[in-house]
């Protein structure tokens, strides 16, 4: 039996990032992780889905704009076997550093699953571990099926994320389930290997969280690029074969019957909390599923038990865990680290077009009946854009009437996901649409959009 | 890395402080937030909290000291660490209340330096106030003074949340009481008003004043209060007996009411007419006086304007009352009938407009109905800034108040 102050259970980007931190603070920390450190995001999702993506956009260049630029390339054909191959290189890569960080930081990597024990112990196989200060549930997010539909994941013909990831070939069709970010990312990468897409989504838009401005723009270009977009659709029946999958759909009114090799389910997510010994050491759930959380403190229900991540509430996002597990170690630390803004974390898609944004979108300005004013600069303006052919999206910058505070922010373009941040910090510091424009941006970039939306939600823009 | 602690100015007049006690000893652990040290204002005794976390090193200065502001009165730091370079800036302590207490070590008490330059107020003392560009919009919209506002973003950076704070409750939070959007309009001079406030100023001085005086028949009043202490004393027996004070403040805040010309402060370039009535209560204190306010005394109830004056008068004597419970006055009332006088002047507190003198309550005979009878009459006098109140405007006001005070009932018609 070992002592630690701090035990974490999970290795992913929430469970890694807090014990770092809590290392650095002289905190003696434990992580317990069953598989590869970094977890879904470094391995089976944010990273290995870049790489991929970025097959698929210089897939896309090479096909759509060689000839324009000047490049002669022949007959061009696509493996995707290779650039999955390429992408495991790179996941590998990651969790690598993850491991060299632990080491660095002397943070203890346990492997095994971890059960919860009552009084801030940990189980991990034959060994239980003491906590002397906290113990923190990280344990993530998994993929699920829609079991209700007949559409259980059974890996081959109706698979997840984590198959679709290790694919030796794109398969000849697909139909994607769920136009979230991660509908939207597979969709784009299969369409450029060339597989016939069909993208479903039950809300009435794709990106439906995203503003509407986004989703439609998206859409167009999905449909000009041969994805078959179909919103608003629901999945009456699957019938599930051997080599391939009948769904049929109805949307607008109208029923279809689709036929796929595969069938990628990207709807949603369900989060760890079973056979870990939450509830027999006091950790209880919300109605949802996820792990009760005291947002102030970031403690569960079970004093000493603290949770983070994916299974502590959405927004599902790498990006939040971190911060989340940077606050807590500092609060297991005694620090008073700046509380979380939850209403300022990025949310960014990596298809082509990006889709980034921040704060609130037009509809939920309407829905708080907020006095606001929308400003917008198209790329199709933008020097820079015109320069590189990437013209497709926009800035959209909600400012409050009165005092010009961002009340949200819209990114459609190449590089929507850098772009985002300049807001973000905006945002996060108070600026208005007023120090953005004030700030002096380089031309010709992209940015520069970003400034113009500010001026033209004062009514003020220069190149439109 | 050690850092300085430094003499705060812990109220928005505050010059120089007397540091009355530490209450951290050397070599104690501080946290940010602790309190280090009581010091005396110009105004009130207020913490002096640690905005470092530590050991308390080194205390610079001895209780019963004196300190300008932004001068270091002690360092924090880790255990043993060289903080020869911090103590450059120590300060010499002038002529103390407490001659008895030990001279300060270190090089700076060698000898005795010139008095400091009276510091600037805190919104200047680091330059510049921090306060996010959004925050810096909201205060110039709704007329916040950022110095008075308590920071709680990275460093004390004020941001939104914090006017949103003091905005709805000015009296729950650490910062100065901040007033609403819609709570004033402000009114530019008139070139008449601008004449008149010129050539008065140039007669009389810098707040041009004259007296209006009035004689108010209490008898009412008098059997009005005996019948509420009364009612009182029959009830749970909790109850303040009600004060002749606390009813000239009730009425005074209704007339104000009604008469909001009277209600205003002078802003040099207009006149800011408020919607609301803070009532300041000049109450003696020990070496000399304060004026807490009773905030939104148009709004209150008899009793709960008797009971907050108590209590705020109890602290004023403790010198216990922070800076924004005794400033942001819009009118002012002073009373030495406790001390028989009959009649007297007050002098105006600026930038408020008026303020009211009232007497004792004095038995005499008096004329009714054409025949000599025993009264008890009160005599209230009305000092007027001339650039906000004209006579007629003073004189209207005093009417209502007498009405009100001769019929009691009409205070809360």
């Amino acid at each position: 039996m070992a002592s630690f102050d701090v035990i974490i259970l999970g290795g992913g980007p929430a469970g890694y990032v807090c014990a770092i931190r809590a290392a650095q603070l002289g905190l003696s920390t434990a992580v317990v992780e069953k598989d590869k450190l970094g977890g879904v995001c470094v391995n089976i999702g944010c990273i290995p889905t870049k790489a991929l993506l970025h097959s698929a956009s210089s897939i896309n260049l090479i096909a759509h704009q060689a000839k324009d630029l000047g490049i002669e390339v022949g007959p061009m054909t696509t493996d995707y076997g290779v650039a999955m191959k390429r992408s495991r290189r790179v996941s590998e890569q990651n969790s690598k550093g993850v491991e060299f960080l632990m080491k660095k930081n002397k943070v203890t990597v346990i492997k095994g699953t971890g059960t919860l024990l009552p009084g801030r112990k940990v189980k991990v196989g034959a060994d239980t571990h003491d906590a002397k200060k906290a113990v923190v549930i990280a344990t993530g997010s998994r993929v699920k099926g829609i079991p209700q539909i007949g559409l259980d994941i059974n890996k081959t013909t109706v698979i997840s994320s984590d198959e679709a990831l290790f694919l030796e070939a794109a398969p000849k069709s697909m139909v994607v389930v769920g136009a979230g970010a991660v509908g939207c990312e597979f969709a784009d990468i299969f369409n450029a290997f060339g597989t016939k897409v069909t993208l479903v989504e039950a809300l009435p838009r794709i990106l439906p969280i995203e503003d509407a401005e986004c989703s439609d723009t998206l859409a167009k270009v999905f449909k000009k690029r041969g994805i078959d977009v179909l919103a608003g659709a629901k999945v009456l029946k699957a019938a599930v074969g051997k080599d391939s999958v009948t769904l049929d759909v109805e949307a607008g009114g109208e029923k279809k019957s689709i036929t796929a090799d595969k069938v990628l389910m990207a709807a949603g997510r369900a989060v760890n909390t079973e056979h870990m010994g939450f509830k027999e050491a006091g950790v209880q759930l919300t109605d949802r599923g996820f792990v009760k959380v005291n947002f102030s403190t970031l403690e569960t229900t079970a004093p000493g038990v603290y949770c983070i991540g994916d299974v502590a509430g959405p927004p599902m996002l790498a990006h939040k865990g971190s911060r989340e597990g940077v606050v807590l170690a500092e609060l297991i630390a005694g620090h008073k680290p700046h509380p979380i803004r939850y209403d300022n974390i990025p949310s960014v898609t990596y298809c082509h077009p990006e889709v980034a944004s921040i704060g609130l979108t037009e509809e939920q300005c309407k829905e708080k009946k907020l006095d606001y004013q929308v400003g917008r600069f198209p790329f199709s303006a933008n020097g820079r854009a015109r320069a590189s052919n990437e013209t497709d999206g926009f800035v959209k910058i909600i400012r409050d009437k009165k005092y010009g505070e961002i009340l949200g922010a819209h990114i459609v373009g190449g590089h929507a996901s850098e772009m985002i941040h300049e807001l973000a910090v905006a945002r996060e510091n108070e600026y208005t649409v007023e120090e953005i424009d004030l700030a002096v941006h380089a031309h010709p970039t992209l940015s520069e959009a970003i400034a113009e939306a500010a001026l033209d939600s004062m009514g003020r823009v220069i190149h439109t | 890395m050690a850092s300085k602690v430094l003499m705060e100015a812990l109220s928005p007049t505050m010059e120089e402080g007397r540091l009355v006690e530490w209450k951290k000893n050397e070599g104690d652990p501080v946290r940010p937030g602790d309190v280090i040290a009581e010091v005396e204002t110009d105004k009130a005794v207020m913490e002096l909290v640690a905005r470092a976390e530590g050991v308390l090193l080194k205390q610079l200065v001895p209780a019963g000291s004196t300190v300008a502001v932004t001068k270091l009165v002690g360092v924090i730091g880790q255990p043993g660490e060289d903080i020869s370079a911090l103590l450059g800036g120590a300060p010499a302590p002038k002529a103390t209340n407490a001659p008895t207490a030990p001279l300060p070590r270190g090089p700076a008490a060698s000898a005795p330096l010139p008095p400091s330059p009276p510091a600037p107020p805190p919104t200047a003392s680091g330059g510049r106030t921090k306060a996010s560009p959004l925050a810096r919009k909201v205060a110039r919209e709704r007329g916040l003074d950022l110095g008075a506002v308590a920071g709680s973003g990275p460093e004390g950076r004020i941001v939104l949340r914090d006017l949103d704070k003091s905005a709805t409750a000015p009296a729950a939070t650490g910062t100065a009481p901040a007033t609403a959007a819609g709570s004033y309009q402000d009114v530019p001079l008139s070139q008449i008003r601008k004449t008149i406030a010129r050539r008065l100023a140039q007669s009389i001085g810098p707040v041009p004043t004259f007296y209006l005086t009035t004689e108010v028949d209490m008898d009412r009043t008098w059997e009005a209060r005996e019948a509420l202490n009364q009612a009182g004393q029959r009830g749970s027996g909790a109850e303040t007996k009600i004060s002749f004070n606390d009813i000239v403040m009730k009425a005074t805040a209704a007339a104000l009411k009604a008469h909001p010309a009277c209600n205003a402060w002078w802003q040099d370039d207009r006149i800011r007419y408020w919607n609301e009535v803070h009532l300041s209560v000049a109450v003696a204190v020990e070496d000399g006086l304060i004026t807490p306010v009773v905030r939104h005394a148009d709004r209150k109830s008899l009793r709960e304007i008797s009971a907050e004056v108590k209590e705020l008068a109890g602290r004023a004597r403790e010198r216990r009352l922070k800076p924004e419970e005794y400033t942001g006055g819009t009118f002012s009332i002073s009373n030495l009938g406790m001390f028989d006088i009959d009649q007297f002047t007050a002098i105006i507190n600026p930038p408020e407009a008026g303020i009211l003198a009232v007497g004792s309550i004095v038995e005499q005979a008096v004329v009714k109905q054409g025949a000599v009878v025993p009264g008890r009459r009160l005599r209230l006098t009305m000092s007027c800034d001339h650039r906000v109140i004209d006579g007629a405007t003073g004189a209207a006001f005093l009417r209502t108040l007498k009405g009100m005070l001769e019929n009691p009932l009409a205070i809360v018609y």
